[in-house]
């Protein structure tokens, strides 16, 4: 066990949310210690410890994974995306929005993990997702709070939004 | 019904977004783990291996020497310092008139641990990980005692507690038992049932937090700590554990990650954490993990409950007699003794008139984590004995569930039972009807058949459920053994721009009281929502509160708000009297304005509210200037939301998986602010009952291990296992409280266990199937029943 007196510090630099950031870290930081102690990202959640909750889930180069379970090392030379990140020029991701319109959440802990598996799950799937897809893509996100009931039409709802705020701008 | 807009005056009964929604999608809402106070440390607990041993001598001495530690505490220090014990607040008395028998619980362990996970020492080191590295090196030396992990076995068991022989906190019963004998004694048929309501772990998302912090200049504390109950953590910690008196003690309970009851205790590690700041003279941050949550928030349920149903020649239920073990884990935690007692016992009436009840319950210690109030809390079990035995009996009786349960109903108000409560308004007929008729009940028998073809076993099932909730008028719960009151109160305060701030004792930790609170003063000032802003959460701000839990804070909660607005009101009109120069009491005030009866002279409420500051036009001998009103709400009942929930489902005898095809809620809720958050907190309800039904069961080992210690071996209901539910209303008013509200938050818990048995009963054809019924259960019951079909 840790025998250490000297702590090892490695170097990390990354990009999160757009903004490059570098720092001096303890090898054995995760990714969700790092964004949320180091960065001040506290957007992003910790409910498990053992991978399942998907309370941390962030964007690592544009795919879901879950931060408790990834180091901060791994993402050394990555760009991460946090909750913090999905709204842009001040205005809601069509996700975020969704999830407000159709009462997705109610305590609001696993809401960020579960906004960023839901906009991966339209990078997967397409925008057209039927109640099936979604629950079974969000096996690895649990709420206590809502039945996922809202969560599915909040899904739904985002995904049909995300497409029709892509169709015009693949148009152009 | 589809207000999406915050900036209007948002009236009762519309589907308002929520207001704080907007922090919590954006990643910007503040649980008490997102932060951080100017030279904190970390706490990490020393916890007990063992389910039962006595303490032989612990050794800090190389923990302490470790990088970066700053103190071990144990046990022994807390009783330096003279801390008290944690406690349970709700006395019961045994049938024979003793008091419960309240074993010591020290937030650290001084002589003996009595679970896998009880407190031993706390590590408070600069980091994290250094206290967790140092943990492992504090060597605690047990000897080790027999584990008494079974409920069953358990009064026969090596003893827990000195104070408790045969590990027995108390013989408890209720109802008259000559008159129910007797009702045995008349009756024509008789139907029993022996059930285990199953143990569960609350889970909220947010695992338990605190961080506790000493002021030397002030000598004050302040503890941050997800609670839904601040003010009662305040209290418990000065009055009862003495840390500090009440005025220097500050507890904020910030965004809460959910609570489902396991947050209104008095844990170990916020008093260990406040008490330890003072110590070490530095914040100390505790956050827990899964598995800490699963070791040591309360559990729940957790009943083995023996019954028999008397009923006369024509069907009517006629008495009924109740026996329950009711495990309260180790130590009796903060109201665990309410629970398998006034909030149980007193449901067992039902919807159903029924003139004779007996219950005795015997609450029996065991080396597992506390059990306490998880959602319904006591409710769920009564609900579930009630409404498996009154199926059974229905179909012993070769009759339509539906209808053996419509002959028995309650059909005029007010009712006395036979257990305490008076029912005061509702209509059972009418939801059984209307879920009847939106669960397609008729053509249930074709959609049987067509399971049959498909090679699927199809089950229906009802659950008529009632539960008592806004607990309750003070005096009432004091006569019961509460040692608080558990009134509510509120305080609006009226800026001088005219809007709005209201001081709550209620405690919103997901159920949305920031707008249904805000729609509630919206709509009765006729300004818009947003400029009325709803504080919570904090001691140092609001007034006394009691917390949220028990389905409380729309029937309590709110009145108290109402009864602060009719005084905001009334002063109001006096000022608006003499700037408008008319008579008090021609005075109209009406979507946001004051009006002179009879005339178009009317002002704005900004306007009279900034009068009320600027005081120019009225005579501040006569009135105070300012607005500002607060009330205490005492109700004069519990409130009786009831409902009847309906679940379809089909299992496939091959694999033992269950499918709901269709699960139909219909409740009487009374009168509703917000029916997009009511429908909400019915689909959590209905989606943790579920869970309770068919996945979810905390299992210790015969040595008091636990088993089910992660998400990998608890299953929490996923999305997948889930189907979308429908929800619909019956409505009677509440005419306890000035807004007919009845509650809502627990209705989906209590409901849906049962319904959810009842169809796998109906689907299985047999009485036997257990909670949780998992696959590998229901498929071994399919295939015993499959080997009787070709036996026969």
């Amino acid at each position: 066990m840790s025998e250490a007196t000297t702590i090892v510090r490695v170097p990390v630099r990354l990009t999160v949310n757009g903004k490059s950031v570098s720092a001096e870290i303890d090898p054995r930081t995760l990714l969700v210690q790092f964004l949320r102690e180091t960065l001040d990202l506290t957007g992003t959640h910790v409910g498990c410890d053992t991978s399942q909750c998907g309370a941390c889930v962030v964007h690592l180069d544009g795919v879901a994974v879950k931060s408790c379970t990834t180091l901060a090392v791994q993402a050394d030379g990555a760009s991460v995306t946090t909750i913090e990140g999905l709204a842009t020029g001040g205005k809601l991701h069509p996700m975020q929005e969704a999830f407000r319109e159709n009462h997705g959440l109610q305590c609001g802990f696993c809401t960020p993990g579960m906004i960023m598996s839901a906009v991966d799950l339209v990078a997967r799937f397409g925008p057209n997702l039927d109640e099936a897809t979604i629950r079974e893509n969000l096996d690895g996100n649990i709420c206590r709070c809502t039945g996922y009931h809202n969560i599915v039409k909040s899904v739904a709802a985002g995904a049909a939004a995300m497409g029709s705020a892509e169709a015009p701008r693949a148009a152009e | 019904m589809n207000a999406s807009v915050s900036s209007s005056v948002t009236p009762i009964g519309a589907a308002v977004r929520r207001k704080e929604d907007h922090r919590f999608i954006t990643g910007k809402g503040r649980y008490t783990d997102d932060m951080d106070r100017p030279g904190q440390a970390y706490a990490y607990f020393v916890r007990s291996p063992y389910a039962h041993a006595r303490i032989r001598h612990i050794d800090a001495t190389a923990a302490k020497a470790m990088p970066g530690v700053v103190d071990v505490l144990t046990g022994a220090d807390l009783a330096t310092d003279g801390l008290g014990d944690l406690i349970c607040g709700w006395m019961i008395h045994s049938k024979d008139g003793s008091p419960m028998k309240m074993g010591s619980h020290p937030a650290l362990a001084k002589e003996k641990v009595r679970y896998v996970g009880d407190h031993v020492a706390v590590v408070i080191a600069e980091t994290l990980n250094q206290a967790k590295d140092a943990a492992l090196a504090v060597e605690v030396e047990y000897e080790l005692l027999p584990a008494v992990a079974d409920l069953a076995t358990a009064t026969d068991g090596e003893q827990i507690h000195e104070c408790a022989p045969r590990n027995t906190a108390f013989e408890w019963e209720l109802g008259d038992k000559a008159a129910t004998e007797a009702a045995f004694a008349r009756a024509a048929k008789v139907t029993s049932i022996d059930i285990v309501n199953n143990r569960l772990a609350p889970n909220a998302i947010e695992p338990r937090a605190a961080i506790g912090e000493y002021d030397s200049g002030d000598e004050a504390f302040t503890l941050w700590t997800t609670s839904q109950n601040p003010h009662v953590a305040r209290l418990v910690l000065s009055a009862f554990v003495g840390i500090a008196p009440e005025n220097k003690l500050r507890v904020i309970a910030p965004d809460v990650g959910g609570g489902f009851g396991s947050k209104i205790f008095i844990y170990a590690e916020e008093t260990v954490c406040t008490w330890a700041a003072k110590k070490v003279g530095r914040p100390v941050k505790w956050t827990g993990d899964r598995s800490e949550a699963f070791l040591s928030d309360a559990h729940g349920r957790d009943h083995i409950t023996h019954a028999e149903l008397a009923m006369d020649e024509a069907g009517h239920i006629i008495g009924f007699r109740v026996h329950t073990r009711a495990n309260m884990g180790a130590y009796l935690s903060t109201f665990a003794s309410s629970i398998p007692t006034y909030l149980y016992a007193t449901l067992l009436s039902g919807q159903y008139a029924i003139p004779a009840i007996y219950c005795e319950v015997d609450a029996v210690y065991t080396t597992t984590a506390p059990v306490d109030a998880y959602r319904g809390a006591g409710r769920p079990e009564a609900t579930f004995l009630l409404e498996r035995i009154v199926e059974k009996a229905a179909r012993e009786r070769g009759e339509d569930p539906a209808e053996f349960r419509r002959r028995n109903f309650i059909k005029s108000f007010p009712h006395q039972t036979p257990v305490i409560m008076c029912y005061d308004a509702g209509d059972y007929v009418a939801s059984l009807d209307k879920a009847l008729e939106v669960a397609d009940y008729k053509g249930f028998p074709a959609r049987r058949a067509e399971s049959e073809r498909n090679g699927k076993l199809r089950g229906i099932g009802l659950s008529a459920y009632i539960e008592a909730c806004g607990i309750a008028p003070s005096a009432a719960v004091g006569s019961l053994g509460a040692g608080v009151g558990l009134w509510e109160s509120a305080e609006v305060r009226v800026n001088p721009t005219g809007n709005v701030e209201v001081l709550t004792g209620s405690h919103s930790h997901g159920q949305g009281h920031e707008t249904t609170f805000a729609q509630l003063v919206s709509a009765r000032l006729g300004i818009p929502i947003d400029q009325v802003s709803v504080v919570h959460g904090d001691t140092d701000k609001v007034q006394f509160g009691m917390g949220t839990y028990g389905s409380r804070s729309g029937a309590v909660g709110m009145s108290a708000i109402v009864k602060a607005l009719d005084k905001v009101e009334a002063k109001a009109k006096k000022i608006a009297a003499h700037m408008l120069e008319a008579s008090e009491g021609d005075i109209e005030f009406k979507d946001g304005r004051f009006t002179v009866a009879g005339t178009d002279r009317s002002l704005a409420f900004a306007e009279v509210a900034l009068n009320a500051y600027v005081a120019h036009k009225f005579p501040t001998s006569e009135i105070e200037p300012g607005l500002k009103e607060g009330a205490f709400y005492d109700p004069t009942n519990f409130t009786f939301p009831a409902g009847c929930h309906i679940c379809e489902l089909e299992v496939d005898p091959e694999t033992g998986v269950v499918e709901i095809k269709s699960f139909v809620a219909i409740d009487d809720f009374g009168e509703i602010i917000n029916p997009m958050i009511v429908e909400g907190q019915v689909h959590g309800g209905i989606g943790q009952g579920i869970g309770q039904a068919l996945m979810e069961g905390v299992t210790y080992d015969e040595d008091g291990q636990l088993v089910t210690g992660s998400y990998m071996d608890y299953t929490m209901p996923r999305a997948g296992d889930l189907p979308s539910f429908t929800v619909g209303m019956t409505q009677t008013r509440c005419p306890s409280n000035p807004l007919g509200i009845k509650g809502c938050g627990e209705a989906g818990a209590i409901g849906a266990p049962p319904a959810v048995i009842n169809a796998l009963t109906n689907a299985l054809g047999t009485e036997d199937v257990p909670m949780p019924a998992t696959p590998s259960r229901v498929w071994a019951i399919a295939q015993a029943r499959a080997s009787r079909l070709a036996a026969e």
